[in-house]
């Protein structure tokens, strides 16, 4: 870790790492500087340089200068006061003035710092270019209103991973050139970058087509990128901001749900947007987009309430999903133990013993690191995880990773472009399905203490090696001797001479040689690149964090123990630290907090799934729930914190806690189970409204508490079992995943995603065989068929299609055995 | 941000509280009391003398109202009126939603949509007539000079909440035509010769 010294801003001394920017310093010591294009966790752009400070006497630019031990910084001088005010106005040049119908106003950067440095006069001036707005999809883009500060570049290359926006010519003419004279010289070259350039999209295309997260329009400062679905909704000011916790996937984002009355005549709160604290959270488009779920229009019909009660007095089993709350979770618990139910919940069942399997070798209760960690690693690695639809924050994270000087290996049998198009720093491997644990051997084999490691896991490695005679050409550097004659003047006779010399040069030539190399069969199992081991020498250059993240696909795995232990055993014997995406949004709480069982029995109470009687929250069963976004509560992330979320809009009907009270627990409202959270899996005494949920100006995480590690009482055992390479799935593959934004039947009823879900396939897949988009396909597999519609995907790539689990009219589980992958057929009906 | 009002789970009464009044007598003895300081104070005699006098005077000042109607001053702050931009006729309104924000009896809602043309349109508007206090806030902070008060300050109606919407403050179009819009001198309007005071910004072209 970098070392604590002392840096001295306007006469404060403050405490900082070393290295740390002077602005992130300033920041975390609430010291103000002015700054527009910098984004917390991504790599400064120097785009506004409004940032300008003095340090040791030198004019530096807060955002990219580093804290040196002893450092005298000020953040205002006469001639730093000149420059900021000189960018505003250049700011202001050509700005329309439309304020009164801006999306952003009230909340917009450019207002608060014209206002900040005390614009009341502009002195510069050139033409304007016709700057037309235009419609990109979810995203509406202004060029009139955008200052160029790139932020929305930044965000998508470094945060997202799309790199789908990008700066092009604004085609504006030359600034005058008087101005070079009479300028601040900061001034004038930023205003020399802003004029040459305005935002468009690097595919060159019409519409954005990106895994349309918001992000850009999240981090622009100003309303020339606005949500579609938003514009001219609302003002900033009208919103009472509701602090939450997305309750779509495991990564338990902070958001805000912005809410205000429906309309006129219409005084109930409605949602109108999701918003996020962008410099330390980045949301996915099903946070971001996939507010209004709600179960909207519920009373309280007591005659249902009434059949729910017979519905649980007779019922032996309560089967249910994990997008509910940890209190909601407790409460199913309770009456567990009190009626005896049987819990039936198959993710988090899954997820559960896989932790318990990696707790035997691992000796811990829970993996170690968090999403947190992975953003500051050099090294990440992903295994058994489509990564961009089952956890896009673990996607963030791998990319910001990879892109902060970073590099890193994307294991999954699905070849997906957007990692491709990250950076060339990532190297995909397409594995075959079930090859899981070799790729797990591999990186044992290739990044496993080997003096550490138990000696049978060794020699079994060792078979895997041997040596091979390969020809490789080499480029070498030969000595040639080459007579030249040129023709110099004598200068004593003055008249031309030719004189011959010889020149030695050094040619590179190119030879063949035979050499002896390791052959490592592993990379030949997964299906490594050529010259793999080349290019990850390149990779590994300079990397000292090391991050393991490892994803559902390994939880069902027919071999998931022996998986768990590979993980544990890589956690343990390298550098790697390990995290482990939970399936859904409280997998790990469910898991943690209730005991489940296998089998269903004869009368199964459905929550939010099927059952003999149905509770929903989707509003399609027997008895109303309310959704996430009706509730209060807590939710356990992957990151192992305990976040708290509260009500967005209102909720008429009963709850979960109404039919426990009335089966004889007893709690006036869910939240009072909070405090009951079992200690003993590691949750904390603390109260729902004593839980915090924010960030701190250093960017610090004050959301709930974090989960206490638990001791593990079970044998400690580390014996693993050998690659089964004929297990390899082949022929015509499908695979169950979502698509980019969609999650769960919730995501699915909100208004801007809504979709109907079919065979995802490929570009390249579909261009290879007869199928259509559109044509309506019969999937059969061993253990069942649905006929669904063909649809084109081209975030994946590759031969495999996918069958979507959020769209509630296709019962995609049902051709799966468990694992994520299967063989099938496919034929057009 | 504060949680206090995510704590407060009684939304029956939220920000509600008693009056601070003297309690009704409720012994016989008590509402006798009552009674008899009322009737002998001698306050109804008062003012049935005052009128008494005055007719007999034959010298009434009172405007014959509703017949007559006193002149009123372009300052005054009755039921608002929406004007229109005289040039193209179009509404002057643009939907800020500004006048929503200042009006601190919180009595004006708008709703506003993306329109066809591009444009920020105003698709509802109403101001609950039984709460306007009349400040005038709206008119003073309207950037546009497109919410104005009016003259016509007849506003009694059978319910406390009663409503004007957008198009009964608005200019009719035809007395626009006519001539019969004028701008408005009163509250909020620009301060004759301010154009002086304005600050020009350069232009290249
Ligand atoms: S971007 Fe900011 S300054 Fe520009 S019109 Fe919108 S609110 Fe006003
Ligand atoms: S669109 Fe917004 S974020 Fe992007 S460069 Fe323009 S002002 Fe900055
Ligand atoms: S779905 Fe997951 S990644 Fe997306 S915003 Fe919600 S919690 Fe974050
Ligand atoms: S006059 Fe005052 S109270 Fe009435 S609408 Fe305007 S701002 Fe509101
Ligand atoms: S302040 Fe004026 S322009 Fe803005 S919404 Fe109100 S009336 Fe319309
Ligand atoms: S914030 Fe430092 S240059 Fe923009």
């Amino acid at each position: 870790m970098a070392n604590e010294i002392t840096i001295t801003i306007d006469g404060k001394e403050i405490e900082t790492q070393e290295g740390e920017f002077i602005l992130n310093a300033a920041r975390a010591n609430d010291i103000f500087i002015p700054a527009i294009c910098y984004l917390t966790r991504c790599s400064p752009t120097l785009a506004c340089r409004i940032c300008l400070v003095e340090a040791d006497g030198k004019q530096v630019y807060a955002c990219n200068a580093k804290t040196k031990s002893g450092m005298n910084i000020t953040t205002t001088t006469e001639n730093i006061e000149r420059e900021r005010r000189a960018i505003m106005e250049v700011y202001d040049v050509n700005h329309p003035l439309q304020c009164g119908v801006c999306d952003q106003s009230g909340e917009c950067e450019l207002q608060n710092y014209t206002l900040e440095m005390g614009v009341d006069s502009q002195n510069y001036t050139i033409a304007d270019v016709d700057r037309p707005s235009v419609d990109w999809g979810h995203i509406h883009y202004d060029p009139g209103l955008c200052i160029v500060c790139e932020r929305c570049v930044t965000a998508c290359k470094d945060m997202i991973g799309d790199n789908s926006l990008k700066t092009v010519p604004r085609g504006a003419g030359a600034i005058d050139g008087a101005f070079k004279e009479s300028m601040p010289k900061d001034a004038y070259a930023m205003w020399n970058k802003l004029n040459k350039s305005v935002i468009g999209l690097t595919s060159g295309e019409e519409m954005l087509d990106c895994t349309s997260c918001g992000e850009c329009a999240a981090v622009c400062p100003v309303g020339a990128l606005v949500d579609t679905d938003y514009i001219y909704t609302s003002n900033a000011w009208e919103h009472k901001q509701v602090p939450a916790t997305c309750g779509h996937c495991s990564a338990g984002c902070q958001i805000s749900y912005d809410t205000k009355h429906t309309s006129i005549d219409n005084p109930e709160e409605k949602i109108y947007r999701v918003s996020n604290e962008w410099n330390y959270v980045s949301l996915c488009g099903a946070g971001r987009y996939g507010f209004d779920y709600q179960n909207s229009d519920v009373t309280k019909d007591e005659t249902a309430f009434g059949a729910a009660l017979d519905a649980f007095k007779k019922a032996d089993t309560i089967n249910f999903t994990s997008t509910i709350t940890n209190e909601e979770a407790l409460i199913l618990q309770k009456m567990k133990d009190k009626f005896g139910y049987r819990l039936v919940n198959k993710d988090a069942q899954d997820f559960k013993t896989f932790l318990r399997d990696y707790s035997v070798v691992s000796r811990s209760s829970i993996y170690g690191s968090d999403l947190e960690k992975v953003h500051n690693t050099d090294f990440v690695v992903s295994v058994g995880s489509a990564l961009k639809s089952d956890n896009p924050n673990a996607r963030y994270a791998f990319n910001n990773a990879v892109q902060m000087k970073g590099a890193g290996l994307y294991f999954h049998p699905v070849a997906d472009p957007v990692v491709d198009g990250m950076s060339k720093n990532v190297v995909s491997i397409n594995h075959a399905p079930l090859q899981e644990e070799a790729v797990l051997y591999l990186l044992l084999d290739l990044f496993g203490n080997k003096d550490l490691l138990p000696t049978k896991i060794i020699d079994y490695l060792a078979t895997f090696h041997s040596m091979k005679t390969v020809t490789v050409t080499e480029t070498i550097k030969e000595k040639v001797v080459t007579q030249v004659t040129k023709k110099v003047v004598n200068k004593e006779t003055g008249e031309e001479e030719e004189v011959t010399s010889d020149v030695t040069k050094m040619v590179p030539k190119k030879v063949s040689k035979e050499v002896e190399v390791d052959d490592n069969r592993l990379l030949e199992i997964v299906g490594a690149p050529d010259k793999f081991e080349e290019t990850l020498q390149k990779l590994l250059k300079k990397k000292e964090t090391f991050s393991l993240i490892v994803g559902p696909d390994l939880y069902t795995h027919p071999s998931s123990q022996n998986i768990a232990r590979l993980v544990a055993l890589i956690e343990k014997y390298s550098a790697f630290e390990l995290v482990m995406i939970p399936t859904l949004t409280n997998t790990l709480g469910v898991g943690l907090i209730c005991d489940l069982d296998d089998e269903a029995g004869e009368y199964a109470i459905g929550y939010n799934t099927q059952g003999d009687y149905v509770l929903s929250a989707l509003g399609d069963g027997d008895l109303d729930m309310p959704a996430i976004n009706q509730q209060e509560g807590t939710l356990t992330s992957i990151n192992k914190r305990v976040n708290p979320t509260n009500v967005a809009v209102g909720y008429g009907g009963y709850v979960l806690n109404d039919i426990a009270n009335a089966l004889g627990l007893k709690a006036e409202y869910t939240i009072d189970y909070t405090e009951q959270l079992p200690t003993a899996r590691g949750f904390k005494t603390r109260k729902f409204d004593d839980l915090p949920n924010h960030y701190t100006n250093a960017g610090e995480e004050v959301r709930g508490y974090l989960l206490g590690k638990m001791p593990v009482r079970m044998k400690k055992d580390e014996h693993v079992v050998a690659i089964d390479e004929d297990q390899a799935l082949d022929g015509t593959l499908v695979y169950l995943a979502n698509p980019v934004r969609q999650f769960t039947p919730f995501t699915n009823k909100a208004h801007q995603l809504i979709s109907e879900g079919g065979l995802y396939m490929s570009e390249s897949a579909l261009s290879g065989s007869e199928l259509q988009v559109g044509d309506e396909v019969s999937v059969k597999t061993e253990a069942g068929e649905v006929s669904v519609k063909v649809i084109s995907d081209n975030k994946i790539d590759g031969e495999i299609a996918y069958l979507p689990t959020f769209d509630a009219n296709i019962n995609s589980e049902a051709l799966f055995g468990g694992y994520r992958f299967t063989t099938a057929s496919i034929e057009k009906v | 941000m504060s949680f206090e009002k995510f704590k407060d789970r009684n939304v029956g009464e939220d920000g509600y509280y008693m009056v601070d009044i003297e309690d009704y007598p409720e012994t016989g003895w008590g509402k006798f009391k009552q009674v008899a300081s009322r009737s002998l104070k001698g306050e109804l005699f008062v003012g049935l003398w005052v009128v008494l006098r005055e007719m007999f005077k034959f010298d009434i000042h009172t405007v014959q109202y509703p017949k007559e109607k006193l002149p009123i001053g372009p300052r005054y702050r009755a039921v608002h009126k929406m004007l229109r931009l005289f040039e193209s006729g179009t509404e002057r309104c643009i939907g800020c939603g500004l006048c929503e924000k200042i009006c601190i009896s919180d009595c004006i809602r708008m709703d506003t949509k993306y329109d066809e043309n591009s444009r920020k349109e105003v698709t509802e508007y109403s101001i609950n007539l039984g709460r306007c206090i009349f400040c005038g806030y709206c008119a003073e902070v309207c950037p546009e000079l497109a919410i104005v008060h009016g003259g016509r300050y007849e506003n009694a109606s059978e319910q406390r909440a009663h409503f004007v919407e957008f198009e009964d403050m608005l200019t009719p179009i035809d007395a626009l035509k006519a001539g019969q819009q004028e701008e408005y001198p009163g509250f909020g309007a620009i301060i004759p010769g301010s154009d002086k005071s304005v600050k020009k910004t350069p232009l290249a072209y």
